[in-house]
């Protein structure tokens, strides 16, 4: 017998008139909030036992670590602890920088990325990079976003005007830019540059998008609209961000990675990372006891 | 601000956390409404299966508690709430402490209930009163949720008026039981169990009257514990 949905009277003699709210029966069943487990996870990037020196100095000590498709992680550690350039690692951004040296492996669609032979250009287009200033090109909106595309040989009107209403639409600037789309790039706001940064990286659409402190330089309200804008891209992208702030993964990521000297202290669900680290110097870092 | 909203933020997903955080504290209030109606359906028809289930019952509203309490820590931990959302945070988890607690209360109604079987007709008043005084408590929990899901303050003191008429009502009930113990000492051990059942229901008016206060403070940003009635009515009020 099931008490609740019984009928409420209280007997049959003296039926009661007050009503009870109502259970909605499937609230039993999935109570729990959905936990994200890192073991469960499709891998976009697999980390192995990545070295990397600048000169003689080890800048990045033999991390290793899974970055989960279609996710949003964070990187998180006090200034200098290598969190940039681990990001850079992802699409060989490092090799501009001539005493770079990487050992290990960062295996992206079963292919290790420094493999020789790579077509970094190709990596590139696969691994999309934003950064922390705004970077548009000095040119119209549309050819910042189109600028890709052209780069890779379309050139047909069509699908150029398609693709950028896609990728502006994708990065929520659409609805601000589609009556001005041949005015300059340079004259949008801060936080409008940032955005059409990112529809300029998802024109091409890519597997990953890496963004290095993509708010860091914009006003509280803007950054917001990044962050909603980076919440809604991860159903698409593989999404590696770089932060500072600390609020900031927490509020946007599904997975957080502690960082601290170049050693990647602690990796795990951003909830766990947030309520309940497991290193004491997680802990001292997010609640700001050192750092 | 008169009436709040939890929608607008620039992020849907937090609209949609505090939403749902919102949904299951209401949820949570009506599992705690039927508990206690099935209670007091347990005492008057002196069903002891009924009484079972409102006792196993109650592990669900803890593990209501306890997953509410999680979700509220983890949004704290990575949204970092602030005013009318701190507030909404820190007055749910006040108010499922007290839901919790009302639960507990309508599984020791259901507990006496178990022993309350067999010989009514002789005692057929003070099941009568007792019924009377769980339904306007059950009232009173339901006024108290609706004001909360409401987020409307005045009618939140409404209910903390009326607390006050169960708590006679429960005096009343008191005297009479012990007027009815003095006449006949036999009847000592059945009348002790009407009144800690009375006493029972009287605690969910309490609680009922706390959760009212956390809706003042929820949307006017007053604590209202610990001050007249006129005061909190005054506080509910103010624009």
């Amino acid at each position: 017998m099931n008490a609740i949905g019984k009928d409420m009277d209280m007997t049959s003699s003296n039926p009661s008139p007050v009503r009870t709210h109502s259970v909605s029966s499937h609230m039993f069943e999935g109570e729990e909030r959905q936990k994200l487990c890192l073991d469960d996870e499709t891998v976009s990037l697999d980390v192995r036992n990545l070295n990397l020196y600048y000169g003689s100095d080890l800048a990045l000590k033999n991390i290793s670590l899974k970055i989960p498709a279609q996710r949003v992680t964070a990187f998180i550690g006090p200034s200098g602890c290598g969190k940039s350039t681990l990001l850079r690692c992802f699409n060989r951004m490092n090799d501009l920088i001539d005493i770079c040296r990487i050992e290990g492996e960062i295996i992206l669609d079963g292919e290790d990325i420094y493999r020789r032979g790579v077509d970094v250009a190709e990596l590139r287009r696969k691994v999309g990079m934003v950064f922390q200033k705004p970077n548009p090109f000095p040119k119209s909106i549309y050819e910042n976003v189109a600028y890709g595309l052209r780069l890779q040989g379309v050139n047909n009107r069509r699908i150029l005007d398609e693709a950028v209403e896609k990728a502006l639409r994708g990065a929520a600037l659409w609805d601000e830019v589609k009556d001005r789309l041949q005015d300059n790039a340079m004259g949008l706001s801060g936080g409008q540059q940032q955005r059409l940064v990112i529809a300029r990286a998802i024109a091409i659409e890519p597997e990953v998008l890496l963004l290095d402190e993509p708010a860091s330089a914009l006003d509280p309200i803007s950054t917001l609209k990044i962050e909603e804008l980076i919440n809604e891209l991860k159903s698409q992208y593989t999404i590696v961000i770089v932060t500072h702030n600390m609020q900031q993964a927490a509020r946007v990521s599904d997975y957080t990675a502690f960082m601290y000297m170049g050693d990647m202290i602690e990796y795990n669900d951003t909830d766990t990372i947030f309520t309940n680290p497991s290193k004491k110097q997680t802990e001292d870092y997010i609640t700001g006891r050192y750092g | 601000m008169d009436k709040m909203s939890l929608g607008q933020h620039i992020s849907q997903q937090f609209n949609a956390e505090l939403e749902d955080i919102r949904t299951r504290v209401l949820n949570m209030g009506g599992l705690v409404e039927q508990q206690l109606a099935d209670a007091l359906t347990a005492v008057v028809d002196e069903n002891v299966e009924l009484a079972e289930l409102v006792i196993n019952g109650d592990l669900r509203i803890n593990a209501m508690e306890v997953t509410i309490d999680e979700e509220c820590s983890r949004i704290l931990a990575r949204r970092q709430p602030a005013a009318g959302d701190l507030r909404l945070i820190v007055a749910v988890i006040k108010t499922i402490t007290d839901l919790e607690r009302c639960g507990d209360q309508a599984e020791r109604v259901a507990s006496i209930a178990m022993r309350l079987t067999g010989g009514r007709e002789q005692h057929r008043n003070h099941y009568e009163d007792l019924v009377h005084l769980g339904n306007h408590v059950r009232q009173l929990l339901h006024d108290a949720l609706d004001a909360f899901a409401r987020m409307d303050p005045e009618a939140a003191v409404q209910v903390a008026r009326d607390d006050i008429n169960v708590d006679k009502e429960y005096d009343a009930l008191t005297r009479q039981l012990i007027t009815y113990m003095m006449e006949d000492p036999r009847t000592i051990t059945r009348s002790l169990d009407v009144l800690w059942a009375a006493r029972a229901l009287e605690r969910i008016g309490d609680h009922a009257r706390n959760i009212c206060e956390y809706v003042i403070y929820l949307v006017k940003g007053k604590d209202v514990r610990h001050v007249s009635l006129d005061q909190m009515e005054e506080e509910a009020r103010k624009r």
